[in-house]
């Protein structure tokens, strides 16, 4: 397997406050890399290290085979980069931004129209291509952020919460694109929506407070974290009996986590057996009718809350 | 300096379209139009207002060549150094404030190429306005006293636009360092005031941008200047200086980008 980006035990402190603290990783070339984390975890300031925005304070990183820190211009030829609230030139027009960013990599004549217009075809902007970014809206601004940081078909591509400015329509076809890219680039996407990550992503890690939590395939971490998970979705008029179904069950030391989300109950076992012995009698015996009820595999947010919550317990234990 | 032409370009082409272009040289022109004209005009205005006053009489010499070149000096060197400094206040520091900087130094060009485009772009504007200040300077001196000497008026314009290259330099290291435009130009007016006071000093004064001013008046009414050299090896000296600063503050620094 060769490596995209490699991470050792990269570091970043503002003063007393480390944002990056001795991440290692390694992103699998070719692969769509979901980078997750709660907000502050440290996603984008080691986005702008791997991106030469930003000097480690320690620890090293290679993209695209060559060292972050000494990399230069060679490096960016290498990489695309997408920030997560694109802010460009509003005086230019979008087409132009294009042309701009294609110049910048070397482009020119024919060969730099035919990419702007397939990358403005790829994003869906080509009716707007002639109109001032100004009047743009977020979304279309994120469509051409996508657009530009395409132009020069990157080996690696950053993407800093790529769709949070997209409608449902929008965040469909921009994950379409950069599932596209499978096998050509390597998307290193960051990004806290883990129902998106589960759609594309190959690979994830997941990160809080700047340090690496977890990495694998997605595959692996669902297996690795395989406690099922019980979803009942119980009849309207249910409330009493469903509160005092949650009592008994937070009481259960076989049951690991209890959420509540739009109108259904999630239980993660801790213990599948006994799990699966006493959870529908508990229901029949609360006298809670049920519209459905079903055994799955752990979400990725299921799994990401637990990491995070585990992580954020152990801190304030240590408090 | 990879990618310099292509941010020349860029850099170019937003002086046009943000108007930045036309309203400097819209500045300049008027500047070097009023100056013969306040030149020749100012006594007679004066002459006008204490006529018919009891026991007001004014006698004031006919205006000269002399005054018109000196009313150029003060209007186009003195107003026009606001200009300079407000130019490029906003030149690195609004890109960093946008987050553009950080969009574009994500390509491959480099940061000299990046500073040197804005620098260019801020040469650019400042001779275009002094150009045509001067030009309208001459074609109106020309007509309402009588032509000054070519050679010795070319000198005096490029030590014009070296006075306010300094200042401008000195905001536009500001904006390297500052985060946002207000402290930008706070640091380009502090370096005017600081100069201003400095120039108390005669010894001193010859080396800042106020001490080109007396070159500058000798060249263009053909007399000999005092301390051209000095002034001239000071205030390159100076702006050199300040382009290593603002080399030294931007090379490493870190760049965010619009959402962090």
């Amino acid at each position: 397997m060769t490596t995209a980006v490699s991470c050792l035990g990269l570091t970043k402190r503002y003063g007393e406050i480390i944002a990056v603290d001795h991440l290692t990783l390694d992103v699998p070339a070719g692969s769509i890399f979901g980078f997750l984390g709660p907000n502050g975890a440290g996603k984008t300031t080691t986005l702008r290290l791997l991106t030469g925005l930003a000097s480690p304070s320690a620890g090293s990183a290679t993209v695209a085979g060559m060292d972050i820190s000494s990399g230069g211009t060679a490096l960016r030829k290498q990489i695309g980069f997408l920030d997560q609230s694109p802010q460009y030139y509003g005086w230019m027009r979008g087409r132009e931004l294009l042309a701009f960013v294609g110049e910048m990599f070397g482009l020119r004549g024919a060969a730099l129209r035919s990419r702007v217009d397939e990358v403005l075809t790829l994003t869906g902007l080509a009716e707007a291509a002639n109109r001032r970014i100004g009047a743009y809206s977020g979304g279309m601004r994120q469509r051409l952020g996508l657009a530009q940081a395409l132009i020069n078909k990157p080996d690696v591509l950053f993407l800093d919460e790529p769709v949070n400015s997209l409608d449902p329509a929008g965040r469909h076809d921009i994950l379409g694109v950069i599932a596209g890219l499978r096998g050509q680039s390597t998307v290193f996407m960051s990004t806290h929506i883990l129902a998106d990550v589960e759609r594309v992503c190959d690979t994830v890690a997941i990160i809080d407070r700047g340090k690496l939590l977890v990495s694998s395939t997605v595959s692996e971490l669902q297996d690795r974290y395989a406690q099922p998970v019980y979803t009942f979705e119980p009849e309207p008029g249910m409330e009493p009996q469903v509160e005092r179904l949650l009592v008994a069950l937070r009481a259960q030391p076989w049951v690991g986590e209890l959420r509540r989300e739009q109108g259904s109950v999630r239980v993660l076992a801790r213990d599948p057996h006994a799990a699966s012995r006493e959870i529908l009698g508990m229901l029949s015996s609360y006298g809670v009718a049920v519209q459905r009820f079903e055994r799955g595999r752990p979400s990725l947010e299921d799994i990401f809350l637990r990491l995070v919550g585990a992580q954020n317990t152990e801190k304030a234990t240590a408090h | 300096m990879q990618g310099l032409g292509v941010l020349i370009r860029k850099e170019l082409r937003e002086a046009v379209r943000s108007n930045r272009l036309l309203v400097v040289g819209v500045i300049f022109l008027l500047l070097g139009i009023i100056s013969p004209l306040t030149a020749k005009y100012t006594p007679e205005l004066l002459k006008l207002v204490g006529t018919g006053q009891a026991g007001v009489k004014i006698i004031l010499p006919a205006p000269t060549v002399a005054d018109a070149i000196t009313q150029y000096l003060k209007n186009v060197a003195g107003t026009g150094i606001f200009v300079a400094i407000l130019l490029p206040m906003g030149m690195v520091a609004r890109e960093k404030e946008h987050g553009t900087a950080a969009f574009v130094l994500t390509k491959p060009v480099s940061r000299e190429a990046f500073l040197a485009a804005k620098l260019i772009s801020l040469l650019f504007m400042l001779t275009v306005g002094v150009v045509l200040a001067a030009l309208a300077t001459y074609f109106y001196t020309a007509i309402l006293f009588e032509p000054v000497a070519i050679g010795g008026f070319i000198g005096c314009t490029l030590l014009i636009l070296l006075s306010l290259l300094v200042y401008g330099l000195l905001t536009f290291l500001g904006s390297t360092i500052a985060r946002s435009q207000l402290p930008a130009v706070g640091i380009g007016l502090a370096a005017w005031v600081l100069i201003s006071l400095v120039g108390i000093a005669p010894k001193i004064a010859q080396f800042t941008p106020s001490g080109l001013m007396e070159p500058a008046t000798a060249l263009a009414q053909g007399t000999q200047p005092q301390h051209l050299a000095f002034s001239l090896v000071g205030n390159v000296g100076l702006c050199v200086l300040v382009l290593v600063v603002t080399w030294l503050a931007f090379r490493r620094q870190e760049l965010a980008t619009a959402g962090a």
